[in-house]
């Protein structure tokens, strides 16, 4: 893949193995009417499935400090971010109405420590199926929303409020709509929890009616998808649409099938934070382009 | 049964039949039928061997609140509602292992709330 041979290439040539970047390219490279509508440059960071709340000390000891490193990370970003967006599992799941509650406090606390003032979440099936986001919606606001930022018009899709992984036939018609006010060669980022496509149904890493929005974003030339659940990076097309992973800041996963079962990735004392981490990305807006620095968690905290 | 939800679903491409089933409740020539119960976070049995080429009746039913059953491999999935019988129709054709899961999030272990069907000659 394109992508792989970049990052294997990227990390020859500045021999380190700590920052990854990856390149992408949004629909047609190269000149689009988009670049006439007076877009700009901007970094946007993603951090993903911070679990809060999670109890393991096999899988992540430094549970409680994994995301405060994260956030003191993000700060530390020479690139500065103009937004930072969560995609989702931003808590444990609990039972205990008032153990959410608690999670999504200490986690907005924990967060509020961002220096950077447009921060945007979304749920994933963890704060939001028990209830059906109404838990989430108290601490965060509405599930599904669109921002548009510097010619880039951001789309938040809800496929975690309904427990069985879908979008629903309301959402849907209301993305219908929002997509109807766009132009064919509008720069469109998705965000989303669960991926879109069927990247591996076996342990459940699709959306039962994702094929419903794929169609609808289709006839737009520009749209790249960024979502978390699957606690990994992961980069697939679904014709000219991109679709990007995140790495998790709590539980790392195997690689889609790799495994008789979808079982967390052991913390290795050799390597602590190993396949933890957050993405920075830069989005040229007339190149109709996103370029992706993965940056892992260390001890330090420190980039 | 007047309770009983119907979610009979036929496979033209797979099949089952079992040669030892856990959980077999009836057994006609013409179809086995598997009881499987599902509550937070596991189904009972686990594990189910079945036989290719025959049909086989899963008898699904929960005993906490609402699971779903899904075998991707199958292109099968179903609700299983509480106070109700869900059943599914399977004819398998092929061999294998194939996994089934509970697709519709119920708490902190739904994602091991899994099984397996083994499809045997």
């Amino acid at each position: 893949m394109t992508i792989e041979v970049e990052r294997r290439e990227f990390l020859k040539l500045i021999g380190v193995a700590g920052v990854v970047f990856v390149s992408s390219l949004t629909g047609n490279p190269g000149f689009s009417l988009s670049q006439s509508k007076g877009g700009q440059d901007f970094f946007f960071v993603q951090l993903s499935d911070t679990h809060w709340g999670f109890e393991g000390a096999q899988i992540n000891p430094d549970a409680k400090g994994t995301l405060i490193k994260a956030v003191k990370e993000v700060n530390g970003l020479r690139q500065r971010p103009d937004l930072i967006v969560f995609t989702g599992d931003l808590t444990q799941t609990t039972d205990d109405t008032n153990v959410r509650k608690a999670r999504m406090r200490e986690f907005k606390q924990i967060v509020d420590e961002l220096d950077t003032k447009l921060v945007y979440f979304m749920p994933g099936e963890h704060d939001a199926s028990l209830d059906n986001g109404e838990t989430y919606r108290d601490y965060f606001g509405e599930t599904h929303y669109t921002f548009d930022h510097k010619g880039v018009h951001f789309i938040a899709i809800d496929n975690v409020s309904d427990p069985t992984g879908s979008i629903g036939e309301a959402q849907l018609a209301w993305l219908q709509s929002e997509l109807a006010k766009r132009k064919p060669d509008d720069n469109i980022v998705v965000l989303t929890h669960r991926p879109l496509f069927d990247l591996y149904p076996q342990w459940d890493w699709a959306t039962k009616d994702g094929q419903k929005a794929l169609d609808l974003l289709m006839p737009y030339k520009n749209v790249t998808v960024f979502y978390g659940h699957i606690h990994q990076e992961n980069h697939h097309m679904t014709g000219h649409i991109a679709h990007h992973s995140a790495k998790s800041l709590m539980v790392p996963l195997p690689a889609p099938g790799s495994m008789p079962k979808r079982q967390p990735i052991p913390w290795s004392s050799s390597e602590p934070y190993k396949g933890m981490g957050f993405r920075n990305v830069h989005s040229e807006f007339e190149r109709n382009k996103f370029d992706m620095t993965e940056y892992p968690v260390n001890e330090e905290a420190t980039i | 049964m007047t309770r009983r939800m119907a979610a009979t679903v036929y496979l033209l491409a797979s099949t089952f039949s079992a040669s030892w089933t856990p959980g077999i409740a009836e057994a006609t020539q013409a179809q086995q039928v598997v009881k499987i119960s599902a509550r937070r976070y596991e189904f009972q049995p686990t594990n189910i061997t079945l036989r290719k080429g025959s049909t086989t009746v899963l008898r699904l039913t929960t005993e906490d609140r609402v699971h779903g059953f899904n075998i991707p491999a199958m292109n099968v999935r179903a609700d299983i509602v509480p106070g109700k019988v869900t059943e599914v129709t399977l004819l398998p054709q092929k061999q294998g292992d194939f996994e089934f899961f509970c697709d519709i999030f119920c708490g902190s272990g739904h994602e091991d709330m899994r099984g397996k069907i083994t499809v045997v000659e």
